[in-house]
């Protein structure tokens, strides 16, 4: 074999390419979680609003219109043009990379997955614009509330949102059919099932629920809008319709986009864990099959989203104990985190903390989960604050924080620049106590039987709600040091090494930033399981002649 | 010697005496938070409360020492496990343990299985107290008025949904209200209708949640156990007014309900409670800037009226 040659002498690729229909995964990458933080901007302004209007029990601040569309864009943006994006955004990053591929299987497929996503975060914005305001009917869309369209325009706040939903999906099916090809087809030589990365597996997991999952939600949305702007009576009940039939469409779906989101970032532990903590991935081939087991179980779970809906008895019991099951394989990989933990060499580094903070805010959420899979309690607390602590519980304080994590972790990779420890660590601490103090004074409120999604409330929720708002400002603050991390350690941040955490992975024996192609002609052949940590085994051929070269060509860059 | 990774490590007894200490400072923690929470919940007013408050308290319990197991090996391994500050080197590198693996397996599948299975014999037993809800689609006949079935119990509440306001007929007394008056320790059965859009019907005291789906009549039956003066809230969106749509629910004595129900039945027709319209006249008048809404429903024709205003119980 011959060995790669990294020529330090590459033009620099202009910026402008951000801009274009690049096909380069590294440069989608960067596109989606650029833009995903650009809508997570405007989502938190949202939450601000909201925050800012519960600090008060009467509707004082907005219109109940206003905050009604406020609270249905906060979700929809955060979970459409947020959490969905910038997972994309890594799963481009780190798929080809880490499994040695030059790029996604279908790179021109991949780009207008990516421009789709301005294309409905404009139409989604356009609607605060069109007369009547944006959708208010929350991001379930419940009909008939979803289909009243008060003015009775052809074109609607609703409409928008329906049609922006439904390309979405589109753009997610598009990137779900290329993720899930090129994991599968463009390993490198000798990167069996049992020596991919678990980024990858549960990439692979997440993906598999995307296809399997969003053509419920797109059918569901398009009849939704049939119903909405030409009459049709597919939710009505005075057409035989039926508007519980739109519950089930819609939860078959973004049940298991709740695991779309946690998947990823169960990933994102696995690979970090073992980095700080200097030891292998406890018990790797479990939390890996784990991934497969939670999208089975993950399937057949929607139900408990509509308990209080008017679903047979038997059919509550049944859904109580398969949401109940998911508690296992999800108890394995908490269990296997501890045990890479348990007797590593830990280091605090920024990434280390936010995973250490996600893992924390993710056992609670698991158990108030469990509390709410148990129908009897269920039934009091469901719709309440207490759904909402729960996922924010998931989606903030264990999901966004494994992705800050994420990104604080392949940051240098990819912009090929160290970020800040200093602010990196003010973020997390700012975001762990900001999370917490808004997301966990949330309970309490909802066992109390405050309902969700209201703009005014009666005067004896005051006290935590002031909490709730006081920890939302600060989550508001948090962004400022990441932000500007972000911003100056990519403009003139120190120079990253291939390997400046010394971690194992495909992805580590690439320059930082890698080439266009990464590995070119020469992919290197994988020998061992990932996470050898202490095991002293080389995890690809020629693996020293490697890093030998890569440290040649930094030295010559330096010199420079 | 090289310890392999299948063997767990050897403890002193001094360690293993440090362990079950904690495990037993856990437990007691566990159980008094368990104890806790009966009081982050509102008052019990009807026979399903106390059911489901056990049910939380024990899940309370569990999850305490759960979460608190967990969180206890992050602090020790954060405390105890860092890297010295120029130690580059590898941990010790444990691959797994198949028995532990099959312990951590085992242990919260039981324990899932446990929770659901008391969880099932409870919604038996509500469903003992009364059917928690029987489903028709809704016939003509019983938009007339008629209600079928020989399983309901003594009083019939017709509780009808509206963007934005509650109204609860008494068909056997000819008395309608938008104030729920009910007899403490006497069954009732609401029947659940809505004449627009989803509702939700929430009395968070009775420890109950039903939607109100349009198109359907639905049973719900409950025992009301405390007097006092309660919330009902609605607990699915229905609009723009959704916050404000709650009413008062009244629990008294028997002799006072009766009392309550032949006084109101002299009442004549009048205007019930809707914050929802009282809100909508004032907002033409009203400089905020507002989004497009569908107008309230006029407020319901009522013989009582009641009031939303009084401090409540829960």
């Amino acid at each position: 074999m011959t060995l790669a040659t990294f020529p330090a002498s590459e033009p620099k690729p202009s910026w402008t390419r951000y801009f274009s229909f690049n096909t380069d995964a590294k440069v989608i990458g960067i596109q989606y979680i650029v833009l995903a933080f650009f809508f997570f901007l405007i989502g938190g302004l949202l939450a601000m609003i909201i925050r800012g209007e519960l600090i008060t029990p009467e509707a004082d601040l907005v219109d109940r219109t206003v905050y009604n569309g406020i609270y249905t864009m906060h979700g929809t943006v955060m979970l459409f043009l947020f959490i969905f994006p910038v997972l994309n955004g890594l799963n481009n990053l780190l798929i080809p990379t880490m499994i040695g591929a030059p790029d996604m299987a279908f790179p021109r497929l991949n780009a207008v997955a990516f421009w789709l996503v301005p294309i409905f975060g404009v139409l989604l914005m356009s609607s605060f614009f069109v007369p009547g305001g944006p959708a208010y009917s929350g991001w379930w869309s419940y009909p008939p509330v979803s289909i009243q369209n008060p003015l009775g325009h052809l074109i609607s706040g609703q409409g928008l949102w329906l049609t922006a939903v439904a390309l979405s999906g589109v753009s997610s099916i598009m990137g779900a059919v290329n993720f899930v090809t090129t994991i599968i087809r463009m390993r490198a030589p000798g990167m069996g099932w049992f020596r991919m990365p678990v980024f990858c597996w549960t990439a692979l997991a997440a993906q598999s629920l995307q296809l399997i999952g969003l053509p419920s939600l797109t059918g569901g949305a398009i009849m939704l809008l049939m119903d909405l702007v030409a009459g049709t009576t597919f939710y009505d009940p005075a057409g035989g319709g039926d508007p519980v039939l739109y519950q089930h469409f819609f939860w078959f779906y973004s049940h298991p986009a709740v695991y779309v989101i946690i998947l990823p970032v169960f990933g994102i532990f696995s690979e970090l864990f073992p980095v700080y903590a200097r030891k292998p991935l406890f018990g790797y081939v479990y939390v890996a099959l784990a991934s497969f087991i939670i999208v089975g179980l993950g399937l057949i779970v929607w139900v408990h989203h509509m308990f209080p809906s008017g679903v047979a008895e038997w059919m509550r019991n049944l859904f109580m104990f398969t949401t109940m099951l998911i508690a296992v394989p999800t108890g394995v990989k908490v269990f296997a985190w501890l045990g890479t933990l348990w007797r590593g060499k830990l280091r605090l580094t920024t990434p280390m903390l936010f995973c250490l903070g996600g893992l924390f805010n993710f056992v609670f959420a698991g158990i108030t989960g469990i509390m709410l899979a148990t129908v009897p309690i269920d039934l009091h607390v469901s719709n309440t604050y207490f759904v909402v602590g729960h996922f924010h519980y998931v989606i903030y304080g264990a999901a966004v924080m494994g992705i800050f994590a994420g990104i604080y972790h392949w940051f240098p990779k990819f912009i090929g620049r160290m970020p800040y420890e200093g602010l990196g660590k003010l973020h997390f601490l700012l975001t762990f106590v900001g999370a917490n103090l808004n997301f966990l004074p949330m309970h309490p409120l909802g066992l109390m039987g405050m309902p969700r999604r209201v703009s005014s409330y009666d005067p004896e929720f005051a006290f935590w709600n002031v909490l709730a708002s006081l920890g939302a400002f600060l989550l508001g603050v948090s962004i400022i040091p990441f932000l500007l991390n972000m911003v100056s350690s990519w403009v003139r941040g120190p120079k990253a090494t291939h390997n400046p955490w010394n971690a194992i992975g495909l992805e580590w024996l690439l320059p930082s930033p890698p080439a266009e192609d990464n590995f070119g002609e020469h992919v290197p052949v994988v020998i061992s399981r990932p996470y050898g940590y202490g095991l002293g085994k080389p995890l690809v051929e020629h693996q020293a002649e490697i890093e030998q070269a890569l440290a040649l060509a930094e030295q010559q860059e330096a010199a420079r | 010697m090289t310890p392999s990774p299948a063997q767990g490590p050897r403890f002193s007894p001094l360690s293993v005496i440090a362990l079950i200490a904690w495990v037993g400072v856990l437990v007691a923690l566990s159980m008094w938070m368990g104890q806790l929470s009966y009081h982050w919940l509102p008052v019990q007013a009807s026979t399903a409360a106390p059911l489901v408050d056990g049910l939380f308290s024990f899940e309370t319990a569990v999850g305490t020492f759960v979460f608190g197991g967990v969180i206890s090996v992050m602090v020790w391994v954060i405390v105890m496990h860092r890297a010295e500050k120029y130690d580059a080197s590898d941990a010790e590198p444990i691959e797994g343990n198949t028995r532990l693996e099959i312990i951590w397996t085992a242990i919260p599948f039981v324990l899932v299985m446990a929770i659901a299975v008391y969880a099932m014999r409870v919604n038996t037993t509500l469903g003992m107290l009364g059917p928690m809800e029987h489903i028709h689609l809704r016939s003509s006949v019983e938009q007339a008025g008629g209600y079928p079935g020989d399983r309901l119990p003594a009083e019939q509440v017709e509780v009808i949904a509206r963007q934005w306001s509650w109204e609860f007929r008494y068909p056997g007394s000819d008395v309608s209200t938008t104030e729920l008056h009910l007899a403490v320790d006497e069954p009732v059965t609401f029947r659940l209708v809505s004449e627009d859009v989803l509702h939700g019907f929430f009395i968070p005291a009775f420890r109950l949640k039903q939607d109100i789906v349009p198109g359907r009549a639905i049973d719900l039956n409950v025992t009301p156990t405390r007097e006092g003066r309660y919330r009902l809230r609605d607990s699915q969106f229905s609009g723009t007014w959704f916050a404000a749509n709650q009413a008062d629910v009244v629990v008294e004595s028997v002799e006072a309900h009766q009392a309550w129900l032949e006084a109101a039945a002299r009442q004549p027709l009048q205007s019930g409670l809707s914050d929802a319209s009282l809100e909508y006249a004032q907002r033409g008048q009203s400089r905020k800037a507002g989004w497009a809404t569908v107008p309230p429903a006029p407020p319901p024709q009522v013989n009582v009226p009641g009031s939303n205003t009084q401090p409540h119980d829960g």
